[in-house]
C-alpha cells in the first residue's frame, strides 16, 4: 500500500512556483528521505500533504485519504514535526504536550514522559524560554506520543546536537519497526544515507530522482581534491574507489582530500548526466 | 471544548485586567454619586446649555439627578468604550494570532477540522466577553449596594444586556475580519470599535444622520432610549445581529479554505 501518493501535484503562489507537477510515492513502512536545497519545494509539498495549503492542481493521497477533502482523517494517524516550531507563549512543556494529546483525543502521558526523559526534556520549563533544539524536542514528543501510522518530519535535526540527533533517529527507527512510515525532508545527504531506505531528490518544485538509498550509494559520487607540483585539481569521481586510489597512487601527490560532494554538486552531476543523455539521443 | 478552554486559560490575565479596570472604574463613579447628587441640578443646567455636545452623548434626554440617569451616562460610556475595545481586540486576534505567532502549524496539524477550530475560537471569544461582563456587572451591583441608593435593577440589567449584545456584534464583525488577516490586526479592531462609537455620536447630533444607528451597534445601547422605552430597540438590534452573523459566516467560509503559510 502507498502511504503517500501524489499525481501532478502543483502549487503556485501567484506567479511564483511552489511545486510543479510533483509525482511522489511512499510505500507503507518505508523510511523515506526527501532531499533538496532550500526553496526546492520540500516544505510546500509537506504542507500540501497535511492540508495546510491547497494544491493549485493535481491530487495527493495520504494514508488513502484525499489531502484536501479528508485532511482530518489524515491528521488523526499522522505525526508532524515542522522545521520551525513555535508554541503558545507562557505555556509549560508538559501543558503543550497534553494540549496536543487532548486535541487528538488520546491519553498517552506514559509514552510522552518516556520520550521526554530520553530526549532530556524538562517538562516544567516554559516553552518560550526554550532554545530551538529544545523546542524541537517538544515537537518530537508531540509528533510521536500518539504512535501514528505516518511520521512527517520537516528538517527535523536542525538545532539538535549530535547526541540528540542519534537519540532522535533511534526513536524514529523504533517507530519504523513498530510499523510507522517515516517521511523526512532534509538537505543533509549523510542523514538520508545513514537512516533512509528510499530517497527522492527535489529541485525547482519537481522530483528529479527517486530510488532506494542502496542504489544511490552504488552510483555514489566523491569529490576529489588533489594537490600536485603542478597545482590543485578538483573533480567529481563516480565509480570504483579502488580505481581512484590506484590512479592517485600512480601520481606524485602532495596532498589529497576525498570528501562527500555537496548536495548542489550532486545535483549538478545529475543534471550533466541528464543533458549528456539528451545530447546522445 | 479543548480549544475553548485553552483560549480562556491563555487569556485569563488579560480578562482579569480588562474586567477589573472597567468594573472598578464604574464602581468608582457610582461611589462618587452620593457626593455629586446635591450638585446635579447645576450639572443638569450646565449640560442643557452645551447644545449638541449633550445630545452627542444622549445626556439631553437623561436626568443626572437620578442614579439611573447618572449610571446610564457614566457607567454606560465606560462600558461602551472599554467593552467594545476589548471585544474588538479579543475577536480580531482570535484566528489571526495563530498565524502571527506561528502556532497555526501546530494547531492545524492536529485532527481538528478547520470548522471546529473556528467554532472553538468563536465560542472562546463569546465566553471571554461573557466573563468580562459578568465581572463588570458584579462590580457595578456591589458599588450600588455600598452606596445604598435605590435603583431600578431591571433597567441596570437591561443596560448590561444591551452592552453585552453590542460587544457580541462588534466581536462578530472583527472575528470575520480576523480570518482574512495573517499578520497584525489589533489596530483594525480598535479602529472598527472607535468608528462604530463615533458613528453613534454623529447620529445623536444630527437627525439626518439617524440612519447610522442601524449600522452601529451602539445605536441600541443608548441610555436615554433604554430608560424611556424600558426595552431594546429591536430594528437596530436585528441589523446588528445580522452584521454579527455575516462576520461569523465570513470567518467560516474564509478560514476553512485559507492557505496557512509558514
Amino acid at each position: 500500500m502507498n502511504v503517500i501518493e501524489t499525481r501532478e501535484l502543483t502549487k503556485t503562489y501567484g506567479k511564483n512556483r511552489g511545486i510543479d507537477k510533483l509525482g511522489l510515492t511512499v510505500k507503507e513502512g518505508d523510511f523515506f528521505g526527501f532531499i533538496g536545497p532550500n526553496g526546492a519545494g520540500k516544505s510546500t509539498t509537506i504542507r500540501t500533504l497535511l492540508g495546510l495549503i491547497s494544491p493549485t492542481s493535481g491530487s495527493a493521497k495520504v494514508l488513502g485519504y484525499d489531502c484536501v477533502k479528508e485532511s482530518t482523517k489524515i491528521l488523526k494517524n499522522t505525526g508532524y514535526l515542522p522545521s520551525e516550531i513555535n508554541f503558545y507563549t507562557g505555556m509549560k512543556v508538559k501543558d503543550v504536550i497534553k494540549y496536543s494529546a487532548d486535541l487528538r483525543g488520546v491519553k498517552c502521558g506514559e509514552k510522552a514522559a518516556l520520550l521526554a526523559e530520553r530526549l532530556g526534556l524538562g517538562l516544567e520549563k516554559k516553552v518560550n524560554e526554550l532554545s530551538l533544539g529544545n523546542r524541537k524536542k517538544v515537537g518530537i514528543v508531540c509528533a510521536v506520543q500518539h504512535s501514528p501510522k505516518l511520521l512527517i518530519l520537516d528538517e527535523p535535526t536542525s538545532g539538535l546536537d549530535p547526541l540528540m540527533q542519534r537519540e532522535f533517529f533511534a526513536i524514529l527507527n523504533e517507530e519504523n519497526k513498530r510499523g510507522a512510515t517515516i517521511f523526512f525532508s532534509s538537505h543533509i545527504l549523510s542523514e538520508v544515507q545513514n537512516y533512509c531506505r528510499t530517497a527522492a531528490f527535489i529541485r525547482d518544485g519537481g522530483i528529479i530522482m527517486c530510488d532506494s538509498v542502496e542504489k544511490l550509494e552504488e552510483t555514489g559520487t566523491k569529490k576529489v581534491s588533489v594537490k600536485t607540483a603542478e597545482g590543485t585539481k578538483e573533480y567529481l569521481f563516480k565509480g570504483d574507489v579502488n580505481a581512484l586510489l590506484q590512479n592517485l597512487a600512480a601520481q606524485k601527490v602532495l596532498d589529497v582530500t576525498i570528501t562527500e560532494p555537496s548536495l548542489e554538486e550532486i545535483f549538478m552531476e545529475y543534471y550533466d548526466t541528464k543533458s549528456n543523455k539528451a545530447k546522445a539521443v | 471544548m479543548t480549544i475553548l478552554l485553552q483560549e480562556i486559560k491563555q487569556q485569563k490575565v488579560a480578562i482579569l485586567i480588562w474586567s477589573l479596570s472597567i468594573g472598578l472604574l464604574i464602581a468608582v463613579c457610582v461611589l462618587m454619586y452620593p457626593e455629586m447628587k446635591s450638585e446635579m441640578d447645576g450639572v443638569n443646567e450646565l449640560f442643557a446649555s452645551m447644545g449638541s455636545f449633550t445630545a452627542a452623548f444622549g445626556m439631553d434626554r437623561l436626568n443626572f439627578g437620578t442614579l439611573i440617569g447618572f449610571y446610564a451616562v457614566e457607567g454606560g460610556n465606560i462600558l461602551a468604550i472599554g467593552g467594545a475595545f476589548f471585544a474588538a481586540i479579543t475577536a480580531i486576534s482570535a484566528l489571526l494570532k495563530e498565524e502571527k505567532e506561528r502556532t497555526a502549524e501546530f494547531l492545524l496539524t492536529h485532527p481538528v477540522s478547520r470548522a471546529k477550530v473556528v467554532t472553538g475560537k468563536l465560542l472562546s471569544v463569546y465566553a471571554i466577553i461573557l466573563i468580562l461582563n459578568a465581572i463588570v456587572l458584579v462590580c457595578s451591583l456591589l458599588s450600588v449596594a455600598i452606596i445604598g441608593e435605590e435603583i431600578d435593577l431591571g433597567l441596570v440589567l437591561l443596560f448590561h444586556l444591551a452592552y453585552l449584545l453590542m460587544q457580541f456584534v462588534i466581536a462578530g464583525i472583527c472575528f470575520g475580519i480576523s480570518a482574512f488577516l495573517s499578520r497584525s490586526g489589533i489596530g483594525i479592531g480598535i479602529g472598527i470599535a472607535a468608528v462604530m462609537y463615533f458613528l453613534n455620536i454623529v447620529a445623536n447630533i444630527s437627525k439626518d444622520a439617524e440612519v447610522l444607528k442601524y449600522i452601529t451597534p451602539f445605536g441600541f445601547c443608548e441610555g436615554a432610549d433604554l430608560i424611556n422605552d424600558k426595552a431594546l430597540n429591536v430594528p437596530y438590534l436585528c441589523v446588528g445581529l445580522c452584521l454579527m452573523a455575516a462576520g461569523i459566516a465570513a470567518a467560516y467560509v474564509k478560514y476553512c479554505r485559507k492557505d496557512i503559510n509558514a
